[in-house]
């Protein structure tokens, strides 16, 4: 689906969103004060980025009291690293060039 | 990583084609670079087992090494490129009409490769290639 890669290319384009999901990646769930800390970026600037997230499926939240606490979703990279799909077409292609060059070679 | 668990977690792409032409023709294609380079990538092939080559093409390489070399029949790779650890096996098989050639690509999903690699080694790779993917989109 050209549709999702676009969401996800999109979301992950800016590098303080890719960096706050990297983060939530690599260490866990985490609450938005504790994203903030880090982010180099202002509390609303971060849920901001949060909010683009969640909607691309990348991240989800958690309410627990006053905090909300966020964790990565990684499942939602799948379209993009599913390289079964991706080498099917790469070795369709080659195996054409490889015939056209059959062709083209003596015995 | 022999068990059984590791063993069903490998996924494959299989291309396969009847080729009219003799698998000796197809051996030459496969395996001498200049040939290689028609069909395949700019590479320093040689058919020799534990041969280290690359593959390379404007949008990056891939990290080779032979491990297997069969004249004519069968011709294995390991194959690496942003992240995914694969083999890529050749099989080549006389048919009356020329050769049934068959291509088979195994490897580790990225996200299960992470699982064995370590977070730390599997994310900023991932996020690496992704960055050049979206720098060559600009």
């Amino acid at each position: 689906m050209p549709n999702t890669h676009d969401v996800l290319f999109r979301t992950l384009a800016d590098p303080t969103r890719r960096a706050l999901f990297e983060r939530l990646c690599r260490e866990g769930e985490k609450t938005v004060g504790a994203l903030t800390a880090r982010a180099g970026v202002s509390q609303p600037a971060v849920s901001k980025h949060l909010g683009v997230l969640k909607q691309a499926g990348l991240v989800r939240d958690r309410h627990e009291g006053r905090q909300t606490h966020y964790s990565a979703q990684v499942g939602a990279l799948a379209p993009l690293i599913d390289w079964t799909s991706q080498m099917t077409g790469f070795w369709q292609n080659r195996f054409d060039d490889l015939e056209n060059l059959l062709k083209r070679m003596d015995q | 990583m022999s068990n059984t668990a590791a063993a069903t977690e490998l996924r494959s792409v299989v291309v396969e084609r009847e080729i009219p032409h003799p698998p000796e023709k197809i051996w030459r294609a496969l395996t001498q670079p200049h040939l290689i380079q028609e069909w395949l990538m700019k590479n320093d092939f040689m058919p020799v087992v534990g041969h280290d080559f690359k593959l390379s093409a404007d949008w990056g390489a891939v990290d080779c090494r032979v491990t297997a070399v069969e004249p004519n029949r069968t011709l294995a790779y390991t194959w690496g490129a942003y992240g995914l650890e694969s083999v890529v096996t050749w099989t080549l098989t006389p048919t009356s009409t020329g050769t049934h050639l068959r291509m088979e690509q195994a490897g580790f999903r990225p996200d299960q490769q992470q699982a064995y690699g370590g977070a730390k080694a599997g994310w900023p790779r991932f996020f690496a290639s992704l960055e050049q993917i979206l720098a060559r989109l600009e």
